[in-house]
């Protein structure tokens, strides 16, 4: 079969044709650089999704810190990532980058602090 | 009076970009009045990823994108900048109230009231959002109608959930984003409406956060009439090809409908503004029809990435850094 | 049970001046408001004009009362530092077939004792008029029209009422009259002698669209000025002669960018049920265009529409061409409550003690003052004993906003409170030291700051703002953020916060 998808790897989009036989790739086409290919089978096969959100934080400047994961999760576990993600509360101070929950969930990332908090 | 050689107004990525960039150029004696208590404007409730990827070449989250010059800003503070000698002087929750066509800006902050004159002035102000109440949508005026940006500064800065049932206004980025994030904070987004044939937001947000959880995407439709007494009820969606209508009901309409550069200020300074867009009237980036009076970012023009906001703020820290050296 | 000399149900600008009125004398009073704030009801859609007197019938208490009111209201006003603005009027006509028409609306109010009218021309309208159509032909120009916030009047009426001795009670609905003759004593509440001089029970539902808990409050003497419910409120004691019929009104305003497109407030010629689509100067600079007329069912009905947009512009345009689709920054619609062609305030002598003030619609606003003296007479010809006060504080500073008064002066007052520096609203350069005032002096809802301070109420429409006004409301009414609501129960602005331990 032939699945149409956008590849999301920069802000131009372009629109792949992707030959499937429904669990994996055969062949890609419409994508004007080489990470389109790569973007198709990982998409096809186990899409994975940068998880933003924030966390609570008390007795500091802030009352929330934006947080994310340092590299890309399974999409299939992004609901399950928020509830991990709600339970969280910041009493520390936190720097830009530093480590919140080194491999969160256990799937080899880790959720990383974006913002600085007093 | 005091008079400083340069003035920025807003500390958001237009306002440190124009910063950096003048210190850089080698003025010595810069003021950047922001607002709020802290720096970073817009893009500290900008929480997801899509921020640097041409200008830093990753891909950042909003507040990560303004650390990168909040950073810088810091680094030449220190001295350890390692371009020009003067340093950026920065106040937080600093809001000017006036402006004079000769420069001269009054400005509040809790416990001061300041009047200064500028040499050159960078107008860093950025936008306000579009809202329910500029173009008629039939109906009461219960609560639950939001901007989209409002509603995501409740859920990102205050960890507040505006509602649970979500109709959505406008297929632009801002609307798309925050049908993901409402759709991750466990509320139901019922729809996004579109009034044109596709979609004014990037591909990758469509994907990311309508089809990755089966959001509804209606092209070429409008809301008709919003219901509820006190807090919203239903709202009435109507096909505009076909006049069909249906009911939807939710308890919050987020309005998504476009930005208006925040530009009264300079209005104060006889700057001429083009009345449709409140942009200055501008025959190159950046300038305006005052001479010495310099704007960048979204108080510019709307722009769709930050990465060229900060192309043009760095020109336009520039420019003024060139109307500096040539008064003297 | 707690007992007062007078009652007086409806908070909205009739009940609000009678019960200032009625401050200056040794008297028990209160106010019972169903809503979460005082001038949620009718007043808060009011256009906020004082009119002169023009077009209303001869002989009418809507002609006297409103002649008579302008004249107070431009006196009570100074005494309570509101604003109000002397800016006149004018009544256009297209044509010289309609001049009679004119001339008879003159003629009628100078009957009234309405002062300084003429007829002036198309010179003159363009020399003082520059926006208005040249095809107007001619105009009655009335001097006396004035403009005033008609909330910050309710809400700066009441306070002084309050200064005086009033007590107010807000989300207090009246649900049932009980007269003497079938008064229930309940044995459990010590009665006094002034409880036993009660004529009326009036048992309240509290805490607003939900019957949470009754109470009960006795009256000598009961004031009904409920607006919308009026009738309803009549019928309760038996008095069923008249009906309120909403008519609903929609309004338009005008960026405040686009004040000085007209420089008096200009009517067209009337119709038969209203004095049409006018072009408004407000008390905070907005221009405003409407209202539509139109008879409804419902009386809770507020909804705008694409018709009466439609209709409103038609109207505005064509006194003032100019006027754009897009200069419009925000609309609602207000309810009138008519009952019949003219006010109805009278002693009702079925039911000693009673006093209807109902049908309150144009030139309601205006008349307010006026009424309370009326109200006033009523009751001293119905036996009540009015002995002034030695101490009436008839004076009420004015309500400081930063937008209203020079630099030098905001310079002053934040060597007082710091916080007069700290912005909240933007829009209208409102701080967070009056959002604080104004919650202490009675706001409890974002309406409630809104309608006081401003703040909401400029262009980005509390984009900016909400947030941080939300923020100040839980600390200085010791409530959680999820309680905050846009105008009472029901209206919570937002559902959930995250942090449980605050919610």
């Amino acid at each position: 079969m032939i699945k149409k998808i956008t590849c999301i790897e920069c802000p131009v989009g372009c629109q792949l044709e992707v030959e499937t036989d429904g669990s994996y790739v055969i062949k890609v086409t419409g994508n004007k650089c080489e990470k389109g290919p790569v973007y198709a089978k990982q998409e096809i096969e186990n899409p994975m999704r940068i998880l933003t959100s924030v966390v609570l934080a008390e007795g500091l400047d802030l009352k929330t810190v934006p947080v994310r994961t340092s590299k890309p999760i399974p999409k299939a576990k992004l609901v399950e990532a928020m509830a991990a993600v709600k339970k969280i509360k910041l009493t520390a101070p936190v720097k830009v980058g530093d480590t919140i929950a080194a491999n969160f969930l256990g799937l080899g990332v880790d959720l990383v602090s974006t913002r600085n908090a007093e | 009076m005091i008079t400083r050689d340069l003035v920025i107004v807003g500390g958001g990525p237009a306002g440190m970009a124009a910063a950096v960039a003048a210190q850089e150029a080698g003025v010595k004696d810069i003021l950047l009045l922001e607002r709020d208590q802290h720096l970073g404007g817009i893009l500290n409730q900008c929480i997801h990823t899509g921020f640097g990827l041409h200008h830093f070449k990753k891909d950042l989250t909003g507040p990560e994108y303004a650390d990168q010059f909040i950073k810088k800003i810091a680094e030449i503070n220190q001295g350890l900048g390692t371009k020009g000698l003067g340093i950026i002087e920065i106040s937080l929750k600093s809001f000017v109230v006036n402006l004079t066509k000769d420069k001269v800006l009054t400005y509040l902050k809790p416990g001061k009231f300041e009047e200064i004159k500028a040499k050159a002035l960078i107008m860093a102000t950025g936008c306000r959002e579009r809202t329910r109440e500029m173009t008629h949508i039939a109906g009461t005026r219960p609560a639950g109608i939001y901007p989209a940006g409002l509603a995501q500064k409740m859920i990102n800065i205050e960890g507040l959930l505006p509602g649970k049932e979500i109709v959505i206004i406008g297929s632009g980025d801002i609307g798309l984003i925050m049908a993901r994030r409402f759709t991750l904070e466990g509320a139901k987004v019922k729809a996004v409406i579109e009034i044109q044939e596709k979609t004014r937001g990037l591909a990758r947000n469509v994907v990311q956060c309508l089809e990755d959880f089966s959001l509804p995407l209606y092209f070429r439709h409008r809301i008709a009439k919003i219901y509820g007494k006190d807090r919203v009820e239903k709202v009435l969606i109507e096909n505009t090809v076909n006049g069909e209508t249906f009911e939807l009901t939710c308890d919050t309409v987020l309005i998504s409908v476009g930005l208006i550069p925040e530009n009264e200020l300079i209005e104060m300074a006889c700057v001429e503004i083009d009345r449709k867009t409140n942009s200055p009237v501008s025959k190159e980036v950046n300038k305006c029809s005052v001479k010495g009076i310099f704007v960048c970012g979204n108080s510019y023009k709307v722009y769709d990435l930050v990465d060229n906001v900060t192309r043009d703020s760095v020109k336009a820290g520039q420019m003024a850094a060139a109307y500096l050296k040539g008064l003297k | 049970m707690q007992t007062f000399d007078i009652i007086i149900i409806g908070g909205g600008v009739t009940g609000a001046a009678i019960a200032r009125e009625l401050s200056r004398y040794k008297l028990k009073i209160a106010l019972l408001e169903k809503e979460a704030e005082l001038a949620f009801g009718v007043s808060k859609s009011n256009s906020g004009i004082i009119h002169p007197g023009t077009q209303n019938p001869t002989n009418s208490l809507k002609g006297k009362l409103c002649v008579a009111g302008n004249k107070l209201t431009k006196q009570i006003a100074k005494e309570l530092g509101v604003d109000f603005k002397e800016v006149g009027e004018l009544i256009v006509i297209f044509k010289e077939e309609e001049m009679p028409e004119l001339l008879e609306i003159k003629k009628n109010a100078e009957a009234l004792g309405v002062g300084g009218l003429r007829i002036v021309d198309r010179l003159w309208l363009r020399e003082h008029e520059p926006n208005l159509n040249p095809e107007v032909y001619a105009a009655l120009y009335a001097p006396t029209a004035g403009i005033i916030s008609p909330y910050r009047w309710v809400y700066d009426l009441a306070e002084n009422a309050v200064r005086n001795g009033v007590e107010v009670f807000l989300e207090h609905k009246v649900i049932d009259i009980r007269q003497s003759g079938s008064l229930r004593l309940n044995t459990s509440i010590s009665l006094g002698a002034s409880a036993a001089a009660s004529r009326f029970e009036v048992l309240c539902s509290q805490g607003n669209r939900e019957v949470n808990s009754q109470v009960s409050l006795g009256a000598k003497y009961i004031i009904n000025a409920a607006g919308l419910y009026a009738d309803e409120i009549s019928k309760m004691v038996g008095i069923n002669d008249f009906t309120i019929k909403p008519r609903k009104g929609e309004e338009f305003i005008l960026d405040k960018k686009r004040e000085y497109l007209s420089n008096h407030i200009i009517f067209p010629l009337p119709s038969p049920i209203s004095k049409g689509i006018l072009v408004i100067k407000t008390s905070d600079g907005n221009p405003m265009i409407g209202p539509t007329a139109q008879e409804i069912e419902d009386k809770e009905d507020l909804s705008t529409s694409d018709e009466g947009l439609k209709k409103v512009l038609e109207g505005a345009k064509r006194m003032i061409p100019s006027i754009d689709e897009n200069d419009i920054i925000s609309y609602f619609a207000g309810l009138r409550p008519t009952a019949g062609k003219d006010f109805i305030i009278r002693h009702e002598d079925k039911v000693p003690g009673f006093i209807n003030v109902a049908g309150i619609q144009s030139p309601g606003l205006t008349s307010a003052p006026a009424i309370a003296l009326l109200v006033t007479d009523l009751l001293r010809k119905n036996g009540l004993k009015l002995r002034k006060k030695w101490f009436f504080q008839k004076y009420r500073q004015r309500t400081i906003h930063l937008f209203d008064i020079p630099f030098n002066k905001t310079k002053e007052l934040m060597k007082e409170d710091s916080s007069y520096g700290e912005i909240v609203c933007r829009c209208e350069m409102v701080s967070a030291k009056e959002v604080r005032d104004a919650i202490k002096r009675g706001a409890r809802t974002l309406d409630g700051i809104k309608f006081r301070t401003r703040a909401q109420a400029g262009r980005c429409h509390g984009g900016f703002c909400t947030t941080r006004i939300m923020k100040i409301m839980a600390e200085e009414l010791n409530i959680p953020l999820t309680e905050i609501t846009k105008r009472g129960k029901g209206s919570e602005i937002v559902k959930e916060n995250r942090d449980t331990r605050n919610a």
